[in-house]
């Protein structure tokens, strides 16, 4: 607490005000972006509970799902080695844990410092805010996941992804509907604390139930139907058929077009539900 | 003839449904500012300041009425409006863990022909204190880094909800002037306080609301004089209060006499005639003009400004 900071006020030469429409210098969507995500990535460098999640968070469980698969094995009718269950499972992995859990996080925490609303006085529209928010977890994502192609195709003597549009659809929209899932959380969430509780239920789903360490045709057939439903179930779809192949076109359509309405409908729900302000 | 910069008739905001469970925070307010003038709205908590600067800000939109900010309906046509305006929240954010520099230079980024930062920060007394974290400045500093970032895109209109809360007094003086030098380069400000000195300070009009109306209006002297004065004097024991003239309506308890009147000079010359008269020693006599405190508290305890209300919104 400091009073004792000196307030002066030198007379700067200010020009008088622009009478007309004001044109100069007008802010574009990309400026203004820049400058929110580049406070963000300061942010987010400070914030090392958050920086432990994005960086160090999706290694541990890749490592620890290895162990788990080789201790009771991925069954033959899956037709699947250990690392491709781990590689293509680790991109939705890096999805939930990086893009989803540090967003959830944020927003929370941008809502209840109040910066949401005293952003939203300025020129700043709210997609932007949102987007701005969430572009420094999915850079740190997408990286991570390029990391981990480049590890597989090493891995893989040199085979690159059987259908890399499907793997890029997967990604595109696992990025967009994690990040959206992550402010629809956020707008059930008071505080950044239970926000390790909220998000808690997208992560078990995720983990346990969506195909990404134990492949959905381990599962019942109608058990697997249910489960293929859920939301990131369709990007592990995708991006496993993407890279080593074995999705139909069926299982395609299938896969994308619940992929589409998860990150559709989830769009759809921050629009409805999300809040920019603490509640009164 | 000035401009008009901002202008409000028939301003109703509602909250929540119809009926009774709704609730009107602003019931027909009409208002105008003209360009480079300091309007002040003043008025009790709960009396719709904040609601109508929010609709007046484009953060809101009206239930009812026309707004209009530099020609232009501020919530309709933000995207026009907005690079225009600067606005200080009653209560607004930034991240704790940013500096006061970078938090400016993201708002900077965002703002249309912003100033520098660094003038910015000069300018509200903060350039010390550039580095250092929101978390760890204090309120009245936060205040002020709030202020910097309001004038940072030279708006022509600026509405200041309450800016000087929490600062002390030094700082507050500052602000003041900070204000004084923005309304000498032809913004228009748009203020709410708190503080009635203030308003006095710096306000060329200013309005008083009252349930979600404006009550009183213009300049700080007409206000002023719309309130009542104040006389007051201990009686000697020999003095009986009903031997008082029964025109000046004396009130208080025991030896402790007050008066409260609107004609000030008239009150004291029936007073003091009579003393003389009688002979009696007024001791600890005051007497004191209407003062804008005074206005203030006869509108907020007065129903006849409920009543007036009410007449409105049954028509």
């Amino acid at each position: 607490m400091s009073t004792t900071t000196r307030t002066t006020h030198p007379t700067h030469p200010t020009p008088a005000h622009d009478a007309g429409a004001g044109t100069a210098r007008r802010t574009t969507s990309a400026g203004r972006m820049a400058a929110l995500a580049r406070a963000e990535v300061t942010l987010l460098i400070r914030n090392r509970t958050a920086l432990f999640t994005a960086l160090g968070m999706p290694p541990v469980m890749i490592v620890s799902a290895r162990t788990t698969l080789d201790r009771a094995g991925i069954p033959a009718e899956t037709g699947l080695s250990t690392a491709e269950v781990l590689l293509t499972g680790g991109i939705v992995t890096v999805l939930a844990l990086v893009v989803y859990t540090t967003l959830v996080a944020a927003y929370v925490s941008r809502r209840e410092e109040l910066v949401l609303k005293r952003l939203r006085t300025g020129e700043v529209r709210d997609p932007e805010i949102l987007g701005a928010t969430a572009l420094p977890a999915v850079v740190i994502a997408l990286l991570q996941i390029l990391l981990l192609v480049a590890l597989g195709t090493a891995l893989w003597d040199g085979q690159l992804p059987e259908r890399p549009d499907l793997m890029l659809a997967g990604v595109a929209l696992g990025t967009v509907m994690t990040a959206a899932l992550a402010a629809a959380t956020a707008a059930v969430t008071r505080t950044v604390e239970s926000a390790q509780v909220t998000a808690l239920p997208l992560l078990v789903v995720a983990f346990a139930g969506s195909g990404i360490a134990v492949p959905l045709e381990v599962f019942p057939s109608g058990v697997a139907d249910v489960l293929r439903v859920l939301p990131l179930a369709p990007i592990v779809d995708l991006v496993r058929g993407g890279w080593v192949g074995g999705l139909d076109s069926a299982g395609t359509l299938r896969a994308l077009g619940t992929a589409l309405a998860w990150t559709v409908v989830s769009v759809l729900a921050v629009r409805r539900w999300f809040r920019w302000e603490p509640r009164g | 003839m000035t401009d008009t910069a901002i202008s409000a008739s028939g301003l109703w905001r509602r909250y929540g449904p119809t009926g009774d469970a709704g609730f009107d925070a602003v019931r027909g307010l009409d208002l105008e500012v003209g360009q480079g003038e300091l309007f002040a709205l003043l008025g009790t908590n709960g009396a719709g300041k904040t609601s109508t600067l929010e609709v007046l800000e484009g953060l809101a939109q009206a239930t009812r009425g026309t707004v209009r900010v530099l020609g232009k309906d501020p919530y309709a046509e933000r995207a026009a409006v907005r690079p225009r305006i600067g606005i200080m929240l009653q209560e607004g954010g930034f991240p704790s863990d940013l500096t006061a520099e970078e938090t400016a230079r993201m708002w900077a980024g965002c703002t249309s022909g912003a100033r520098p930062v660094r003038e910015a920060l000069e300018t509200v007394g903060l350039a010390e204190r550039a580095h250092v974290r929101v978390g760890q400045l204090s309120g009245g500093e936060r205040r002020r880094l709030d202020l910097a970032l309001a004038l940072l895109g030279r708006p022509q209109v600026l509405f200041l909800d309450e800016p000087t809360t929490g600062m002390d007094a030094e700082a507050r003086r500052a602000t003041w002037q900070v204000v004084r030098d923005l309304l000498g380069q032809g913004t228009t400000v748009l203020l709410t306080t708190h503080y009635l000195e203030e308003a006095e300070a710096l306000a060329d009009r200013l309005a008083i609301m009252h349930k979600g109306r404006i009550a009183v209006s213009g300049t700080p002297k007409s206000v002023t004089a719309q309130g009542p004065s104040h006389i007051r004097f201990r009686l000697p024991e020999d003095i009986a209060r009903w031997q008082l003239p029964a025109a000046l309506g004396a009130r208080g308890v025991g030896d402790d006499v007050r008066i409260e009147t609107y004609d000030l000079q008239g009150a004291l010359t029936g007073l003091l005639l009579w003393a003389r008269d009688h002979r009696v020693q007024l001791t600890g006599l005051d007497a004191r003009t209407a003062s804008l405190e005074e206005a203030f508290l006869a509108i907020a305890g007065d129903s006849r400004y409920d009543d007036a209300a009410a007449e409105v919104a049954a028509r």
